[in-house]
């Protein structure tokens, strides 16, 4: 693969990965935020195999298969049995309404840009200036966590700081050893089991998994 | 200033106007056949404007010059972008007017002339389309701003020529991050200028829903046959600054006759592509709520500043 092709399909990867991040807190409907999930997962699993073609790495290859087996293919599975269970089909009212939660992505992404233009420094390299974009997914995942009500929505923004996270890692050294990513991703799989079962059993008890009616105590 | 390059700017002029009408006709036509109507033709805007140029022009009890003045400064801003954009060819004479927030301007100035009209009539339908029109174009200003910014900052020009020109010289920018979203952040906007759905509906005249036609109520005869020849104008223009920033090929870069032939049938093929996409996107879609409205101009905004800051860090 020529470099000036090798660099057009990762950049236009990781612009991939960037919009739909900032997609998800655009979305209402769930079940196009899980969609969503299904494509970023796939694009990651793209910017892996990228590398791996670049680097001439089998580790990679096995590496890319197995985000796009877990990311774009289990995890996405069990949100929509998650959904299908739930009569939730809308983030009905978030924190932040989605106009300025929109305008938030736009300033978090500069302030990702801002904060890892050092990191970008130390070693200037075609992969290590996407970087910002794995930073920004980060701190979005984040403020799909702190702004979201609904048990399904905080999952998703759970999954985006880690997609998040390990876009940065491909983007910086070109992915961590396979076993590593392994355990990770596993690590991962087994913290959204937990988590369905959670609002599963949330949903039992209360009836919904609006996080702001879990704050007092009752007998 | 050679003959040549005059008679492309003339040609240019011309043909945007003769094809104006006839991108809202083949519009409403495909929307017709899709929803399983007969449709009047893609004549019908021409017929219709026709007739009402031959009508005399009323203008309402009370209202002043503004009124008249407004058909005549809409249609003349879009005839100057007619003029000076990069349509069929690049070496147009009138190359240096061409700026991108000239053009901006230009449009802008046209939106507030009809504004002020609907205001100046004084009936409550004038006023409340007029301060819809403002809301719009007001969130739809930044984004513009922002993918002008992204456009210019690779070619460190803001002039429409120079843009398109670089575009042709590497096409493998058009696949780059910063130009995809700022294709969409300016699709948006396109959108919402020209008063397409889902923003404002064009086909009605529901007072709960309608922004452009709410201002342009008062008016019949000539003044209304300049209004709906400028909006047709409007569209085509926005239609083809889009096509033509982004999918730079076929515009002439030389002022031959043959260049600027090959570049006219370019520009009325791509036009009448977009027409019928967006005519079929169209039928697909229903219209936003109003406060729904800021919601989607934001979200232009975010994908303007996405490609801006895009064309910084991947690049």
């Amino acid at each position: 693969m020529s470099n000036g092709l090798y660099v057009q399909l990762l950049y236009l990867a990781v612009g991939g990965l960037l919009l739909s991040s900032v997609l998800v807190l655009w979305r209402r409907e769930l079940s196009a935020i899980v969609r969503l999930l299904i494509v970023q997962g796939t694009l990651m699993a793209v910017v892996a195999l990228l590398l791996a073609i670049e680097r001439d790495s089998i580790e990679l290859v096995v590496v890319a298969a197995e985000v796009v087996a877990l990311k774009a293919l289990l995890i996405p599975g069990i949100l929509r049995r998650v959904l299908r269970d739930s009569a939730e089909a809308r983030e009905t009212e978030p924190l932040i309404n989605v106009t300025a939660s929109i305008l938030t992505a736009a300033v978090l992404t500069l302030v990702a840009y801002g904060i890892s233009r050092p990191l970008v420094r130390l070693a200037p390299s075609i992969e290590t200036q996407a970087v910002p974009v794995g930073f920004a997914m980060v701190l979005i995942g984040f403020f799909v966590l702190v702004t979201r009500r609904r048990a399904l929505s905080q999952i998703v923004g759970f999954l985006l700081l880690d997609n998040g996270i390990a876009t940065t890692a491909f983007l910086l050294t070109g992915g961590v050893p396979g076993v590593v990513e392994l355990a990770v991703s596993l690590d991962v799989l087994l913290i959204v089991l937990v988590l369905q079962v959670l609002a599963a059993r949330v949903r039992l008890t209360f009836g919904g998994t609006d996080i702001d009616e879990l704050r007092d105590l009752h007998d | 200033m050679t003959p040549g390059a005059m008679a492309g700017v003339l040609l240019q002029v011309v043909l945007l106007i003769a094809v104006a009408p006839y991108v809202v006709g083949v519009m409403r036509q495909v929307r017709a056949r899709l929803e399983g109507r007969a449709g009047a033709g893609i004549g019908q805007p021409w017929r219709d404007l026709r007739k009402q140029l031959a009508k005399e022009a009323i203008s309402p009890e009370g209202s002043s010059w503004v009124f008249t003045a407004a058909p005549v400064v809409l249609l003349a801003s879009t005839l100057v972008i007619a003029a000076v954009g990069p349509f069929i060819s690049t070496a147009s004479p009138l190359d240096r007017v061409a700026d991108l927030f000239a053009v901006v301007a230009l449009l802008l100035l046209g939106t507030v002339a009809l504004a002020l009209a609907g205001l100046d009539t004084g009936t409550a339908f004038g006023g409340m389309g007029a301060s819809r029109e403002i809301t719009v174009a007001a969130l739809a200003e930044p984004t513009i701003l922002l993918v002008g910014f992204a456009l210019s900052a690779r070619v460190d020009s803001s002039n429409l020529a120079a843009i398109v020109d670089r575009i042709q010289d590497n096409p493998a920018q058009v696949l780059s991050p910063a130009s995809v979203l700022a294709a969409v952040a300016l699709a948006v906007v396109v959108v919402a200028e020209a008063g397409r759905l889902p923003v404002d509906n064009p086909s009605t005249h529901l007072e709960l829903t309608m922004i452009h036609e709410a201002m342009v109520l008062e008016y019949s005869g000539r003044d209304l046959a300049t209004i709906e020849l400028a909006a047709a104008l409007r569209l085509t223009v926005l239609l083809g600054l889009w096509a033509n920033l982004f999918l730079p090929w076929g515009v002439a870069t030389s002022a031959s006759p043959s260049a600027l032939g090959i570049g006219a049938a370019v520009f009325v093929g791509k036009v009448a592509i977009l027409a019928v996409a967006l005519a079929t996107a169209e039928v697909f879609m229903a219209k936003l709520r109003l406060f729904r409205v800021p919601e989607l101009l934001a979200g232009s905004f975010l994908f303007g500043v996405l490609a801006v800051s895009s064309s910084f860090f991947l690049a």
